[in-house]
């Protein structure tokens, strides 16, 4: 097996081109457990590490553009401000030794439904940045996963960064797993406020084929903050509302029974996450409404 | 209490830097923090090859053709073997009975079974190989309900039916009644030893037509005897030396890669290595029984028992191991830590075509206490009681007759262990709003919504040493010179440092009844006699006993010459590297005594003798050498809405007769505690129709550092004046009571009945 070393972007695009049995290792947290596993058994490996390009992150006013080789850790101690659901999601992910090693351009290679970056970026609406020999294009985190561990990356294609929206409100992320930490998500949810557009924004993962957002669930809680003028009022979210939030979220969810769980359980536990999440993320909102005042 | 030690008080707490009663540092300690410990799977020789093994797929499957010719054709390929392919007179292993084929003979009987080796120059080369080799299955349906199983009608595993072993026990009134009665039904899931050291080894060709076996194991001899028929070798061509063991936990008692590497060797005239991958392993051990049982206990109104009637399912799976040991351990002390005047226990250990199953720390009192312990709580609540004050109306004690009618003849310490326990501090109440401090932890699950405190406790036994008439015992041999004008022992034993830090102890007998500082260890090898197995709580007590004793053979030869050399009679005793007389003054340096020659010494240790139980009664009045008792109290935070837990604090007191290291000792107790606690929460090889799903450590969970809570640790040391020091096995009582504490207290936050373990979250959530 060949182990190729680019030294720039470039480079590495070009061997990604010339070697289609090449597979991009960055962490390889995922990589090499598969190869340990004998699931996996590439030509040569595309060692993504020590690549400048990829291991930078910038923020403008509203975006923050996060390389592909950015670690868990960097984004937890760098990007807790703007960006502060991926921070979380970041927190849950592993051991220390994961999250100093993964990054989440990986998590995106690997398009695994557990993955615990996905949620998040698909509430903040993220763009993924891909680039080949060809070019570069840029796909909606929400086109990005096709299927079980399958995106929208191209057989000659390295991803390169993740543009994330800046927080423009609260932002929750929860994980349920049997043990209280290093595990793999049984379901987990990442929520987010937009106060400015009124928007709820909620995904889940390990619910369902591919992670996503739950449209139905989003729908009704924009639509009675609307009604009940929340937004303005800024009083304790009804029962109610909470109570049928968490009943949209568990029905957006496709989950199966497996090693780990249950589907039934996994419905019941999203329906608790969606519910407290929400109600997180309000008091954050009131709290800091409350500040600003 | 009666604390009569074996020596006087003054000989035991005399200040013997790092002997018996200090925590000396570990010969091995430094090198395994930094990493540079060498393991059995960091063995090699310059010319070796590697090993591979063909598993079945399959559960259940006749073998109609197996065709190696396409593995022998690839290059670098040096054999490829079969059963057909070994020597006998044996071609069959076993602990206890002798009925697992070393290689598949005609038909598989559980997913993973050896099927054929290879050696090949590269682990690579010898993967592929193995994929090379073509199978004719005829797959059957797999047998796997254990309690169907017994069924007359039932498909046989294996041609004599599927019961392994049937034991009983009928105490007292053979239709008993009571005031208040009990009911229930348990489960208890497959846990593994998940030790972290996968099987690996390294056989290498001998000049004398022999082998020499350098292995991860629990006891040298045992292996020695189960490989050399099946080489066609004696016994002596077949040598042993312990290479460094990454954990055992009972999971290196069964041979694993023995057979195969020393048959590649002998035949390729060539050292072969094989080292597992993990999930390899997961099929590569025993793991612990699951279970089924049923239970109904008797009261009074006021709380005492009158009856217990138990009946235990063991799910043995495809190959003996030592299910007919479990079984009896089982049965014996089925009832529980406590006096109970009528007593029915059926077990039954079965074949299935599951995962063979076998040694786990704690070794059917495991399975035993999730049953009885469940009961007594059921009970305690049946009479308005508290679970803590029924248990000490009950208690066994020193002078108590078990359900065997043997009389418990040194300190049972129930009460006050259970007491010790209760009156501990508990936690503060709030837990806080930080989710690393609450159910669901890193996951940032909850901040305090639907989180409920529970309390619960649980104690349970152990017998330690091998029981129902089993030779037990070990040998020792010690050797007092001279290096570099300083006095050294060493201590050679057959005894197997599994992790438990035996080196360490055996350093600190010789210590203490040499007076010397310098003890060298040596390697475990076979040329020692048999030091029975690292299991059952007994290393320190047989080969403790084993060290002490030729330890004192030599200082009987060193006061001797003492004697001879200075004319002083009486009172001689060894201290700090010299003969000193009654008032501690210095007769004759060590050193000088020894110019004459060095002392060597070998001695065999054997305690008491046990027997075996009657078949029909179980009655027996020295079936087991000794018990060991722990109890726990288990206080957890559990999110009731999820069903996820938290273990704020798990307490535990045991009685340990003679610290003999309390350092070790106490990371005994912590280590057995966190396996009890996943056994609780979370570790289970899951098995669906004979398939392990989770053979990984992604799925197969143990708890991380962060499911760990402060454990406060209570140690007893009331003397058994049987054993060397007084001492009392450490090792497994931890794993017995916790699981039940923690489950007691799931109950308490939670209200639900909980009868199967793990607890998993959809249990609690309904
Ligand atoms: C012990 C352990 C615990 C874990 N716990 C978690 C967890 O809690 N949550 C979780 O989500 N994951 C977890 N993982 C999985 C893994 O850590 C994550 O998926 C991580 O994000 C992978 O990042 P990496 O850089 O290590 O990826 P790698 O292993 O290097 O690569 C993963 C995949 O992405 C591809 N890839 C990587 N970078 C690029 C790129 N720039 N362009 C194109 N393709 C690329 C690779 O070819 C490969 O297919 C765990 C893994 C381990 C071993």
């Amino acid at each position: 097996m060949d182990f190729l070393r680019p030294r720039t972007l470039d480079e590495a695009l070009a061997m990604r081109a010339e070697r289609p049995d090449a597979v991009p290792i960055r962490g390889g947290t995922d990589v090499m457990v598969e190869m340990n596993f004998d699931r996996r058994r590439p030509g040569a490996l595309l060692d993504l590490a020590g690549l400048a390009e990829l291991d930078t992150w910038h923020r403008t006013a509203d975006t923050v553009r996060l390389g592909a080789g950015v670690s868990y850790a960097r984004i937890m101690a760098e990007l807790a401000d703007p960006l502060p659901g991926l921070a979380m999601a970041s927190r849950t992910v592993g051991s220390p030794q994961i999250r100093n090693r993964g990054t989440v351009g990986g998590n995106l290679g690997s398009a695994s439904p557990a993955g615990d970056a996905h949620p998040p970026l698909l509430t903040a609406g993220a763009t993924v940045e891909v680039a080949s020999t060809r070019g570069t294009r840029l796909v909606p985190a929400a086109d990005w996963y096709l299927g079980v561990k399958r995106s929208a990356l191209a057989a000659d294609e390295l991803i390169t960064a993740v543009h994330v929206p800046v927080a423009a409100g609260p932002q929750q992320f929860a994980k349920v797993g049997t043990r209280n930490a290093m595990v793999i998500a049984v379901c987990s949810l990442a929520l987010e406020l937009a106060p400015a557009t009124g928007a709820v924004r909620v995904a889940i993962g390990s619910a369902a084929p591919t992670p996503r957002r739950c449209p139905d669930a989003e729908a009704y809680a924009g639509a009675e903050f609307a009604d009940r003028r929340l937004w303005t009022v800024g009083s304790p979210l009804p029962a109610v509302l909470v109570q049928r939030f968490g009943e949209l979220v568990a029905a957006a969810a496709d989950p199966i029974d497996d090693v780990r769980s249950t589907a039934a359980y996994r419905r019941t536990a999203l329906a608790v996450l969606a519910r407290r999440t929400l109600t997180w993320a309000w008091r954050e909102f009131r709290d800091g409404g409350r500040r600003c005042a | 209490m009666s604390t009569v030690p074996a020596r006087t008080a003054q000989d035991l707490t005399a200040d013997v830097a790092g002997g018996i009663g200090h925590s000396p540092q570990r010969p091995d300690g430094v090198l395994k923090v930094r990493g540079e410990f060498a393991y059995s799977s960091d063995l090699w020789a310059d010319d070796m090859l590697w090993g591979a093994t063909l598993r079945s797929p399959h559960p259940s499957a006749r073998i109609r053709g197996v065709d190696t010719s396409a593995a022998l054709a690839l290059p670098g390929v040096y054999a490829v073997l079969t059963h057909a392919d070994i020597p006998g007179p044996s071609k069959h292993f076993g602990l206890v009975v002798s009925d697992q084929p070393v290689l598949a003979i005609d038909e598989v009987r559980y997913q993973g079974e050896a099927v054929a080796v290879v050696a090949a120059d590269h682990p690579e080369t010898a993967r592929r190989a193995v994929a090379a080799i073509r199978v004719d299955y005829a797959v059957r349906e797999p047998v796997t309900d254990a309690a169907a199983a017994r069924a007359d009608d039932a498909p046989r595993v294996h041609p004599d039916g599927n019961i392994v072993r049937y034991a009983r026990i009928r105490r007292g009134d053979p239709a008993p009644t009571a005031d208040v009665v009990v009911r229930g039904e348990y489960a208890i899931g497959m846990q593994d030893q998940a030790f972290l050291g996968p099987e690996s080894g390294l056989a290498v060709p001998a000049a004398d037509g022999g082998v020499d076996l350098y292995v991860a194991t629990q006891w040298l001899h045992a292996d020695q005897r189960q490989i050399a028929p099946c080489l066609g070798l004696p016994q002596d061509k077949v040598r042993l030396t312990l290479a460094g063991v990454g954990g055992a936990f009972g999971a290196r008692e069964d041979l694993s890669m023995q057979i195969h590497a020393c048959l590649l060797a002998l035949r390729t005239g060539r050292p072969v290595k094989f080292v597992y991958s993990r999930e390899e392993s997961f099929f590569g051990h025993v793991h612990r029984h699951p279970a089924t049982l049923s239970y109904e206990t008797g009261a009074t109104r006021d709380g005492k028992l009158v009856y217990v009637k138990g009946s235990v399912v063991l799910d043995g799976g495809a190959y003996a191991s030592s299910t007919p040991a479990v079984v009896g351990n089982a049965t014996s002390l089925g009832a529980g830590p406590y006096e109970v005047p009528n007593v029915h226990m059926d077990v039954w250990g079965m074949y299935t075509n599951n995962p063979p199953c076998g040694a786990m720390r704690g070794f059917g009192s495991v399975q035993a206490a999730f049953g009885y312990e469940s009961q007594l709580d059921r009970l305690a609540a049946a009479l308005g009681l508290d679970p803590v004050e029924l248990r000490l109306r009950n208690a066994l004690h020193q002078g108590s007759t078990m359900p065997t009618g043997q009389v418990v003849d040194s300190a049972a310490a129930v009460r006050e262990i259970l007491t010790a326990v209760r009156d501990m501090p508990v936690p503060p109440t709030d837990p806080g709003t930080d989710p690393l401090g609450l159910p669901g932890g890193a996951g940032n699950t909850t901040h305090g919504e639907g989180v409920r405190r529970g309390i619960g406790y649980a104690v349970g036994f152990k017998n330690v040493g091998f029981s129902e008439g089993f030779d037990d015992h070990s040998t020792a041999r010690v050797r007092l010179g001279v290096v570099g004008g300083e006095p050294v022992a060493v201590v050679r034993t057959a005894a197997v440092e599994v992790g438990q830090g035996h080196v360490t102890v055996q350093q600190q007998i010789a210590r203490t009844e040499l007076g010397v500082d310098r003890v060298v260890i040596p390697p475990a090898d076979t040329s020692m006699g048999n030091a029975g197995s690292s299991s059952a709580s007994r290393q320190t007590y047989l080969t403790g006993g084993a060290v002490r004793a030729a330890c004192r053979a030599v200082r009987d030869r060193v006061l001797d010459r003492a004697r001879a050399r200075t004319g002083v009679r009486d009172g001689l005793d060894l201290a700090g590297g010299n003969v000193v007389d009654a008032g501690g003054a210095v007769l004759v340096p060590l050193a000088e005594l020894l110019a004459d020659g060095e002392i060597d010494e070998t001695a065999v240790y054997r305690p008491r003798r046990t027997a075996p139980m009657d078949p029909d009664t179980g009655r027996q009045d020295f079936a087991h050498l000794q018990f060991a008792f722990c109890a726990h109290r288990a206080v957890v935070d559990v999110d009731t809405e999820l069903g996820l837990v938290r273990v704020v604090e798990l307490a535990a007191a045991q009685d340990v007769g003679k610290a003999v290291n309390p350092g070790a000792l106490v990371g005994q107790i912590h280590g057995g505690s966190v396996q009890g606690m996943g056994l609780a929460l979370m570790e289970e090889i899951q098995v669906e129709g004979g398939i392990v799903r989770n053979p990984s450590f992604t799925d197969y969970l143990i708890p991380t550092i962060l499911d760990t809570p402060p454990m406060p640790v209570e140690v007893l040391e009331l003397a058994d004046p049987h054993a060397p020091y007084g001492l009392r096995g450490v090792a497994e009582p931890p794993t017995i009571s916790a699981a039940p504490a923690v489950v007691a207290a799931i109950r308490a936050a939670t209200g639900r009945p909980l009868t199967r373990i793990p607890v998993r979250p959809q249990d609690i959530t309904g």
